[in-house]
């Protein structure tokens, strides 16, 4: 909302004070200051001048003159212009040479055209008071000469822009503003809406509601003889301007102006164009109506109309007809000023994407006693500047609504505040507002029902919502703060006008809580642990193309490739939700490697999205007005896709940098592997690791990661098809585990080890198997045969080669034994290793190799 | 003891003796080298060197004659003795000098071999939030992120005609009558943990959130916030503002200036915004004539994030009884937050997971 403050002066005896000043008080009390824009302070030595004397020059490609301008100085002066709208004896706006135009632009005396300029005679852009540039602007004959021109146009203004709330619909209006304004600053406020509007029972053009639920109130008044070619006054087009709406025509801005001055919506019909009766209703099947943008609209049955025996003539609180509006040569003119449902028009204007400054307006709700008065100004406003006759009728059709009332203990404000407020302080704020207190309670507050408004107020939730205790009043809002509905709307007011800044600041004391989860713990662990280990984190976005599943070489099959899908995506080549966390790392890998790091490794945690299977489609959206049954909770629940937490890592180029201490060693998919192992190990769990055929991991290097029997991810290097796909470095590896699997299956916590002081005993064995035999399965054999005696296990070589036959590899193991109670002899050892070598053998084949 | 018959034992005459010691020192002094100092041991302080041998001939002697001997020939040894440790200390020092001046290396070479990563700041800082309310006896509460519409917008008392639901430029899952949505905001988890936890309520929840804002310089489609919910007995606006004040203090430091300013929210009332002083300017640039300020825009103030007392509806729609309990809300900007903590000007940064963005942040923010 645009507050050119003049206007805003208009209304409240505002101190000397600046639009900063202004705009702080607002912004405390709720109005927050967006911009300020300053008019014409720049602006100097521009005063009223008489055009004497025009000489035409010739000789130039567009119309030149050369002017003698009385502007009541000791000589006329001389000055050069292109404009020629203007005849002599003209009043016309003059800067003098050394004054300032809006916009710092400084005119002075110069040679033009061959003739000496002593200045420039000026339009009305030229002087920021509109967009009208169509020639010179000339003054009203008999306007003073040599008059200061900044004071005569008003020219110096400042306009505040506010950001207004949605609840407050009653300040998208000078008069809303206004009276906040005056409550701020504790002066006088004069309600533009206050003027005598006289009784009549003579009816206007007729018109009556259809829909209840629709419309509340409906107002006709009529002009007839209005001139066409009236234009509006200059001060209407400025403050028009300022505010942000351009000047069109004066019926149109005469409902513009109002509508910014009031808050009050008008509408314009040509009268020559109606048919019969003006009913307000709703839309009726396959009803179409062609708007002021000549858009034809395909009507919906909830959209509420204004119809006449033609059928609909205009989306009410939207956007007028075509057919019905004022044209050029309108001279009869109906002014439409009604009280429309709040949610009709707003899920009209969303229906239809139009936003209007009406729909707006309406849709925050607007003042229900301002239809009568507003249309009287319009068509008073009519009648005196665009010469019409005021019809002497008015059409009034309403709908009996009873004002909304609550009724709260007056200590509830400061309840809720944390600071107590005196019972007069409490209704005198809410008078400020525009309430009506009275003392005492008033059950009947809380017999409830719906607002025409769409508000819900009263029967069980009014009960529920009620406040009760000692010293009660029943308070009225005014009729232009419909949001005012509940105890706590009316504590706010108080709150806020008693100031924010008032408020205590008092640190409540909560229980003591539990800390963080297990689970919270151990993705801070995870992230910790991975960072630790040179992995860089990652947050990207989770939406993912269809296409990823090819470059990923998913099968049809696959469950990842069942995903999520937006109905509005941000982009239409990415509508699905990932169901794996690898698309986003492979991208934001590839983008640092085109960023010069071909040495990188990211990881990133987060949730994959997984529909259920047979989950339903939609999720129910249940009331509010109580706690909702387990039941109905679980209906929702079961819609929305399990959303586990993953975490993934992807590396590649040198995971060890070479330098000056020799080769470096490449990202590789043991250090993928490994990455699983690290998280694995902050969930305090062994990873069993097998090997595996898994897209998008190369087939004969991919790891399956299992956590007893249960799968919890994959590891190892990309499918080098991937790679080409992603466009990735070769030998690029990943990983990618259910961290939500892992926080399950973490056992409880760690049990202390005894520590023996007894010495160890070490035994090295080296074994032959098949080289195709898992290095996991021999290591799982030996520590199974080894049994209680082994300390520990480490496999320190790998060899391959003829001495150990063709086919064959040779494992060599460092095993540690060691009692708790005892030195151990070497013929325990011997044979705890001997018991271990032979269940290797058992199990898979393995020879001790002689040495 | 007349017919004993005393040998004259020529090795341990006074002379002798001394000179075995000269010689034994002299050989101390040319040993340059400690294998050179071993051989000198050897010989002149070792089983069979003269002074040994001498040593063993006392015994022979009359006993008379033992004492002498004894004295002379050992304090011969024990001169020999400490020159030759003398010596030792002083080749070993010697040695030692030389060896550690061979084995200096250069220090200042670099040792980048297994570079550390890094945490997103935008993680770290949610735990650095979520720890200042932990510290404040609060838990961290969670939500799914594709979420029901009913808990985004209806239990937050966002109607579906609410002007409030449309300012949420809300991705919808499916069709936009799914009754799903991307979450808008971590208001929802408000109203999970009011149907799960019992009451009182003290949680926090840090969270990423989703609007279908196209990415630039200040928006991100995709972006983060953290959630505050206290619903107890006799919660007041007072102990809102000590709250938020107190985190405020423990985000940017003690002195930092805040306002409370009312606002809008449909999930809260009365609701505020909470603006802190701008720590670039002071607040100066919001006045005519001084210079502007970047970073507050000069308005002299920065919006940090919205807050108020929790509906009563809200509540009503958990089951919570209004009349007996209050609460109150709040939610802030993650992305915001490290832009003001840190000096972060560019969301796109981010968002693009480039390494140098985020390495300098390390483990904790």
């Amino acid at each position: 909302m645009k507050v050119p403050l003049s206007w805003l002066r208009e209304y409240v005896d505002l101190p000397a004070v600046t639009a900063h000043e202004v705009a702080d008080k607002l912004t405390a009390a709720g109005l927050k200051l967006e911009a300020i824009t300053s008019h014409g302070h720049d602006v100097k030595n521009v005063v009223v001048g008489e055009v004497l004397e025009i000489e035409e020059l010739t000789g130039f490609k567009k119309p030149i003159r050369h002017c003698r301008v009385e502007v009541g100085e000791a000589m006329p002066r001389e000055i050069v212009c292109g404009a020629t709208n203007f005849a002599a004896g003209d009043r016309v706006p003059v800067v003098l040479p050394g004054g300032v135009l809006p916009g710092g632009f400084e005119v002075g005396a110069r040679k033009t055209y061959g003739r000496m300029s002593e200045g420039m005679i000026c339009s009305e852009r030229e002087l920021g008071l509109s967009d009208e540039h169509g020639g010179i602007m000339v003054l009203p004959a008999g306007t003073p000469v040599g008059a200061d021109v900044v004071e005569l146009l008003g020219l110096r203004d400042d306009v505040i822009e506010l950001e207004i709330t949605p609840d407050i619909g009653y300040a998208l209006s000078i008069r809303g503003v206004a009276r906040e304004a005056a409550t701020a600053f504790g002066v006088a406020f004069r309600d533009p809406a206050d003027v005598e509007v006289p009784a009549t029972d003579e009816p206007s053009w007729p018109a009556s509601i259809g829909d209840p639920t629709a419309c509340d109130r409906f107002v006709l008044r009529e002009v007839t003889g209005f001139d066409p070619a009236a234009t509006s006054p200059l001060w209407m087009r400025t403050r028009l301007s300022r505010a942000g709406m351009r000047p069109v025509s004066l019926a149109v801005d005469v409902t513009n102006y109002l509508m910014l001055e009031l808050g009050q919506p008008l509408h314009a019909f040509d009268r020559a164009r109606l048919q019969g009766e003006i009913v307000v209703r709703r839309a009726l099947p396959g009803e179409r109506l062609e708007t002021l943008d000549h858009v034809v609209r395909e009507l919906d049955p909830d959209d509420i109309l204004i119809t006449d025996e033609s059928g609909p003539i205009s989306m009410a609180g939207t956007m007028g007809g075509l057919e019905t509006e004022i044209s050029d040569g309108s001279t009869d003119i109906v002014i439409e000023a009604a009280h429309f449902s709040a949610t009709g028009i707003s899920r009209e204007s969303r229906r239809h994407g139009l936003v209007s400054e009406a729909s707006k307006r309406f849709e925050r709700g607007v003042d229900r006693e301002l239809p009568l008065v507003a249309s009287w100004k319009a068509v008073r406003m009519l009648a005196e500047l665009g010469g019409a006759q005021a019809g002497a009728g008015v059409t009034h059709a309403e709908v009996e609504v009873t004002p909304a009332r609550i009724a709260i203990p007056a200590s509830y404000p400061g309840r809720v505040a944390g600071v107590p407020y005196s019972k007069d302080t409490v209704i005198a704020r809410l008078r400020q507002v525009g309430c009506t207190v009275t003392d005492g309670d008033d059950p009947a507050v809380r017999k409830g029902g719906v607002a025409p408004t769409g508000v819900v107020t009263g029967g069980a939730l009014a009960a529920k919502l009620a406040v009760t205790g000692d010293d009660m009043i029943t308070v009225t809002p005014p009729s232009w703060r419909p949001d005012l509905t509940d105890p706590n709307d009316l504590a706010e007011e108080v709150i806020r006008l008693e100031g924010y800044e008032t408020l205590p600041s008092v640190l409540p004391s909560a229980p003591a809580g539990a800390g963080l989860t297990e689970g919270q713990r151990l993705r801070r662990r995870t992230g910790r642990a991975l960072a630790e280990g040179g992995y860089v984190e990652v947050l990207s976005y989770p939406f993912i193309s269809p296409d990823d599943f090819d470059r990923l070489l998913l099968p049809a099959e696959d469950a990842r490739r069942a995903a999520v899908r937006l109905a509005n995506p941000l982009s239409e080549d990415e509508p699905l939700m990932r169901t794996t966390l690898l698309p986003g790392l492979l991208k934001t890998l590839v983008r640092n490697v085109g960023r010069g790091f071909a040495d990188v490794a990211l990881f990133e945690t987060g949730p994959v999205y997984r529909p259920r299977p047979n989950a339903p489609e939609t999720a129910p959206v249940l009331g509010v007005e109580r706690r909702p049954s387990p039941e109905e909770l679980a209906s929702i629940e079961a819609a929305l896709p399990d959303q586990p937490v993953r975490v993934a890592v992807v590396l590649a180029g040198e995971f060890e940098r070479s330098g000056w201490w020799g080769e470096g060693r490449q990202a590789s998919w043991a250090d993928a592997v490994q990455a699983a192992r690290l998280v694995a190990e902050e969930a305090r769990l062994e990873l069993s690791i097998s090997a595996d055929q898994h897209e998008p991991w190369h087939p004969g290097r991919c790891a399956a990661l299992y956590v007893g029997d249960t799968l919890v991810g994959h590891a190892g290097e990309l499918h080098p098809r991937v790679i080409e796909a992603y466009g990735l470095p070769p030998r690029t590896a990943a990983m990618e585990l259910e961290l939500t699997r892992l926080e399950q299956a973490m056992p409880g916590p760690v049990q202390t080890p005894a520590v023996s002081a007894y010495p160890v005993a070490t035994q090295d064995v080296a074994l032959i198997v098949p080289d195709f035999t898992p290095v996991a399965d021999v290591e799982a054999a030996l520590r199974d045969g080894a049994g209680e005696l082994l300390e520990s296990i480490r496999l320190f070589d790998v060899y391959a080669g003829e001495q150990v036959g063709e086919g064959n590899k040779s494992l060599a193991y460092t095993m540690r034994f060691r009692a708790p109670d005892r030195t151990l002899t070497v013929e325990e050892t011997t044979a705890a290793r001997d018991a271990a070598v032979a269940l290797a053998a058992d199990r898979v084949g393995a020879q001790l190799r002689s040495s | 003891m007349s017919d004993y018959d005393p040998v004259e034992v020529t090795p341990l005459h006074a002379d002798e003796v001394s000179r075995m010691e000269a010689d034994a020192i002299a050989a101390i002094k040319a040993a340059d080298s400690l294998d050179a100092l071993k051989q000198a041991r050897l010989a002149h302080a070792g089983d069979r060197s003269p002074i040994a041998l001498a040593n063993r001939e006392i015994g022979a002697l009359p006993p008379a004659a033992r004492a002498e001997a004894g004295k002379r020939v050992g304090g011969a040894r024990r001169t020999i003795n400490e020159a030759l440790a003398a010596r030792q200390a002083e080749l070993e020092a010697e040695r030692d000098a030389r060896v550690l001046v061979e084995e200096t290396v250069d220090v200042t070479l670099p040792w980048d071999r297994r570079p550390r990563g890094a945490r997103h700041p935008l993680t770290t800082l949610q735990e650095r939030i979520a720890d200042a309310f932990v510290a404040m006896g609060y838990e961290v509460a969670e939500g799914p992120e594709l979420e029901g519409e009913w808990f985004n917008f209806d239990a937050l008392n966002i109607a579906q005609d609410h002007p409030a639901r449309s300012d949420h430029d809300t991705f919808f899952v499916g069709s936009t009558g799914s009754g799903m949505v991307l979450r808008t905001q971590t208001s929802p988890v408000q109203i999970r943990a009011l149907l799960q936890r019992e009451l009182p309520v003290y949680v926090i929840s840090p969270g990423k959130t989703f609007r279908t804002d196209e990415l630039d310089a200040t928006h991100t489609p995709v972006f983060h916030q953290t959630e505050g919910l206290a619903v107890d007995e006799g919660l007041t606006m007072a102990h809102l503002k000590g709250t938020l004040d107190r985190f405020a203090e423990v985000m940017f430091g003690k002195g930092i200036t805040t306002r409370f300013r009312p606002n809008y929210f449909p999930f809260t009332e009365p609701s505020a915004e909470m603006d802190l002083k701008c720590f670039v300017c002071r607040g100066a640039s919001a006045v005519p004539g001084n210079p502007p300020c970047r970073t507050c825009k000069s308005e002299g103030w920065i919006e940090w994030g919205g807050c108020g007392m929790v509906n009563p509806r809200v509540l009503i729609a958990c089951g919570v009884d209004p009349s007996r309990y209050s609460g109150f809300a709040f939610g802030m900007g993650i992305e915001r937050t490290l832009m003001f903590r840190h000096n972060a000007e560019d969301m796109r940064d981010m968002v693009e997971g480039d390494v140098r963005f985020t390495l300098p942040f390390g483990m904790e923010i």
